[in-house]
């Protein structure tokens, strides 16, 4: 086994000691991201922490088993990686082949899957995708060489044992410098945990889609509606509601009435700690390793610049708050200048919030913010057109009248100039980094009574940061301010485009794309080394965290000179938005909703050939 | 007995089987998934003195077709009024409508009637939950039902519910105390505590309303054609 000698400066990893599977960490005794960098031991060992410490090195031996925890007073059965909740943070360098030897203890299959980490096929580690799982009580040995530098992720890719736990940070140093600066460097996990058995949650959602929300409208909403607006206005606002049975507070499937939620594997009683001296920059590793919940981040005194978002650098971008999707990660710099402040990440339907705790000395703390004001859903949600307001007040110029006209949205792209040398064909297409000009067309597959919606007129929500964000008075991340730090990696014009749309019905709790579900879908075939935009239309009322294995999504923000790489893509309720992908492993790979109770249906396998 | 016992604990197994965990082994975004609910269960205030009255389902199945039973009846301490039980077939037909077809059984209150069912359930524009049931029964007898209900939110936790249903009836049934055409109406406000989502208290009243012959029929045997009742009750599903 090989460890990297910390470097000094900046750098709070144990220097990995290897740990073996059998000798599980225990609940205090954990906490490897505060032992080094010369913090006393007892920062770490908080209370309730059970996260394993951390491993450096190219050769690894991860051991998935069960562990006891007890986030709620319940004691509950957990499924982790060496005994930690979350997984030991893995530290690999660029340019290096890794190799990782997983012993399964469960008593059933599991695997872990390196999430957005480019490698081959049979490396990805998700059952039936040349990957068989791992069969309890087996070993299975990856090993790939390691590309990209950034931080990302690992998670089981069987059943539901994301939600029970197996997951972990990882982080891969880059061959060259860092195009920024910092003095302590964190990973900050945020989960969701609940004691409630993951599948007895699926079976509550299919019985009943709306069992976990106790945020739904009421009367009162009504009653005080009426003297705000009027009778009229009241009544046409909720006739569309009526008319389509769709609720406006349909913001999380899962929520905080059963979930509680984790920083680095800690309650927010617990108040997991990072420290900091006076001056120095702290890097925050943000990834979102929960099952189902979309988190609202920010530190209240404090901006934050974002430098990379799902591992991949970006051009630096000062902002208050961002929203992260399931499966995203953000890194961001923070110059925190005296005493503490609250790392608040509240749950997108403000149902409960995941708590940590930036501090110059152990034991300090800030105050901990009130949650803003319930996420209420608008006409545009619906992909309904001309909505132009947020907070669902306005509907003066609703169209529900033409249920089936297309919409071609030529707002943002419809002057674009097209290069000269670009063939007629591919002209229509929109200029790579600008997005799709194709018109919304609504497949056929999508009629019947797997799917409750369709959004008319998606609209583009790059510049949108998200439901209940916009004007909330601090500067919030969009996808829009998302620019490659580098020059666009394949700058390459699209030679395709395929539109896919997201589809579900909440109150069936059906979910699939194109109105098929994963077990009755064909693999979506790719050429290898072509050049492709995928437009994903929302036709649901939901955000959807959309992940494409083993090859990036080049996010079409806006700036064809500079796209920024993602893993994964959260798309907004009724909304419409591009990305360019150039498949360059052969193979079959997994493209999903990483909402882990949509993922079985919102699922499709992406086929890689040569023709 | 011992029979029966194991009888017992071997259906109390399948249908923790088929309701639990245990039935998404197959990680399936699609499992067979077994639902018994009852919406009420109920005490009720009669004008015939203190009485048990209940309206439940089962249903196995997945996500398009199920199997289904249906059950509404009252007891008295002296008889059963009324008991019904109904075995369909039900098909997800569209995003909010489910066909549901097969037979209807009244076993009570004299004689036993045989029926045909075809009808719609599911939620009509404004959130009204609706069923809508055509029946056809021996020596050309026919029926009608249509049910609707609607949870209005005075909270998260407290739900007020009004639901109306109307039955309607091709031919006289005297045997039964039934008059052709709209035969009864029963109409219901349920003030609703949700416990849990599986367990939800509540008390309410009901109100029953005989029309045309059959008020008739009731009127002549004595009875009374119009009931309101104090109603006390648990919904409940697993």
């Amino acid at each position: 086994m090989t460890f990297y000698k910390p470097k000094s400066g900046q750098d709070v990893f144990t220097a990995g000691r290897p740990i073996s599977r059998r000798t599980f960490v225990t609940g205090a005794a954990a906490g490897g991201l505060l032992l080094a960098s010369g913090l006393p031991a007892r920062t770490a060992a908080a209370r309730g922490s059970v996260q394993a410490e951390a491993l450096r090195g190219n050769s690894f031996d991860l051991g998935i088993g069960y562990r006891e925890v007890n986030f709620t007073g319940k004691p509950r059965q957990a499924t982790v990686v060496n005994g930690g909740l979350p997984g030991p943070v893995l530290r690999w360098k660029q340019g290096e082949t890794v190799t990782l030897r997983v012993t399964n203890s469960l008593a059933r299959d599991s695997s872990i899957h390196w999430h957005g980490i480019i490698l081959p096929a049979n490396m990805d580690g998700v059952p039936g995708f040349s990957f068989p799982g791992i069969r309890p009580g087996e070993t299975f040995t990856y090993r790939f060489p390691v590309t990209q530098s950034g931080t990302y992720w690992y998670h089981s890719h069987s059943g539901f044992q994301e939600q029970t736990g197996l997951y972990g940070a990882l982080i891969i140093d880059p061959i060259e410098p860092e195009p920024f600066s910092y003095d302590r460097d964190y990973v900050v996990v945020l989960s969701d945990w609940s004691d409630t058995k993951p599948e007895r949650i699926f079976s509550n959602l299919k019985k009943l889609g709306h069992y976990y929300n106790f945020k739904q409208r009421t009367f009162g909403d009504f009653a005080r509606q009426v003297p705000d607006q009027g009778w009229g206005n009241t009544i046409q606002d909720r006739a569309m509601w009526w008319q389509m049975r769709m609720s406006d507070r349909d913001i999380s499937d899962v929520t905080g009435y059963t979930y509680t939620f984790l920083t680095n594997g800690m309650t927010p009683d617990d108040n997991w700690t990072g420290l900091f001296k006076r001056g120095e920059k702290v890097r925050l590793r943000f990834i979102n390793a929960a099952a189902m919940t979309i988190f609202d981040v920010r530190i209240p005194g404090l901006k934050m610049t974002v430098v990379a978002a799902d591992g991949q650098n970006v051009e630096p971008v000062s902002i208050e708050e961002f929203r992260i999707g399931v499966a995203e990660t953000y890194d961001v710099i923070v110059e925190p200048e005296a005493g503490a402040y609250t790392i608040f990440s509240q749950a997108i339907d403000r149902s409960g919030y995941a708590r940590g705790t930036l501090a110059e000395q152990p034991g300090m703390t800030a105050e901990v913010p009130q949650f803003d004001p319930a996420v209420i859903l608008g006409h545009a949600d619906m992909g309904m057109a001309m909505d132009h307001d947020m907070g669902g007040m306005d509907h003066s110029g609703m169209n529900h009248g033409e249920p089936n006209k297309p919409a071609v949205d030529h707002s943002a792209h419809g002057g674009m100039p097209m290069s000269a040398d670009m063939p007629a064909g591919r002209a229509a297409l929109g200029r790579a980094g600008m997005g799709s000009n194709a018109p919304i067309v609504h497949p056929e597959t999508e009629q019947g009574f797997q799917v409750n919606m369709q959004a008319q007129s998606p609209r583009d929500q790059l510049t949108n940061p998200g439901i209940g964000l916009a004007g909330n008075g601090r500067r919030v991340l969009t996808y829009a301010d998302l620019r490659n730090l580098n020059n666009t990696p394949d700058p390459r014009e699209p030679e395709r485009e395929i539109q896919l749309h997201l589809t579900g019905n909440m109150s069936r709790y059906i979910w699939s794309m194109d109105g098929i579900r994963f077990s009755d879908a064909e693999p979506l075939p790719l050429k290898l080394n072509e050049r492709i935009r995928i437009t994903l239309v929302n036709d649901t009322m939901m955000n959807h965290p959309i992940h494409l294995h083993g090859m990036w999504s080049d996010l079409e923000t806006g700036d064809p000179d500079h796209i920024p790489r993602k893993h994964t893509i959260l798309v907004q309720p009724g909304s419409k938005i591009s990305y360019l992908v150039t498949p360059d492993m052969p193979g079959d790979w997994a493209y999903h909703c990483h909402l882990l109770y949509h993922m079985m249906g919102m699922f499709r396998r992406v086929r890689v050939s040569e023709d | 007995m011992n029979i029966n016992k194991h009888r017992v604990s071997a259906l109390m197994a399948i249908i923790a089987l088929l309701t639990g965990p245990a039935a998404l082994a197959s990680g399936s975004d699609n499992p067979l998934l077994l639902m018994v609910s009852f919406d009420e269960f109920e005490w009720r205030d009669t004008a015939d003195g203190d009485a048990l009255a209940w309206r439940g389902e089962a249903w196995l199945g997945k996500d398009r077709d199920k199997a289904l039973l249906k059950t509404r009846g009252e007891m008295t301490d002296d008889a059963t009024e009324e008991f019904e039980l109904q075995a369909l077939y039900a098909r997800a037909i569209s995003a909010w409508w489910d066909l549901q077809v097969g037979w209807r059984g009244d076993f009570q209150p004299v004689e036993r009637r045989n029926w045909a069912a075809i009808g719609v359930e599911g939620l009509a524009p404004g959130f009204i939950e609706t069923e809508l049931t055509a029946f056809v029964g021996e020596s050309g007898r026919t029926s009608a039902r249509i049910r609707g209900a609607y949870e209005m939110l005075l909270t998260n936790r407290l739900v007020l519910e009004p639901e109306l249903e109307f039955n309607w009836f091709g031919k006289d049934d005297p045997a039964n105390g039934i008059g052709s055409g709209v035969s009864n109406l029963e109409a219901g406000l349920r003030l609703q505590y949700i416990f849990r989502r599986e367990l939800v208290p509540y008390v309410g009243l009901s109100w029953e309303k005989a029309f045309g012959d059959t008020r008739r029929l009731i009127e002549a045997e004595g009875g009374d054609a119009s009931d309101l009742q104090l109603v006390a009750g648990l919904r409940f599903w697993f």
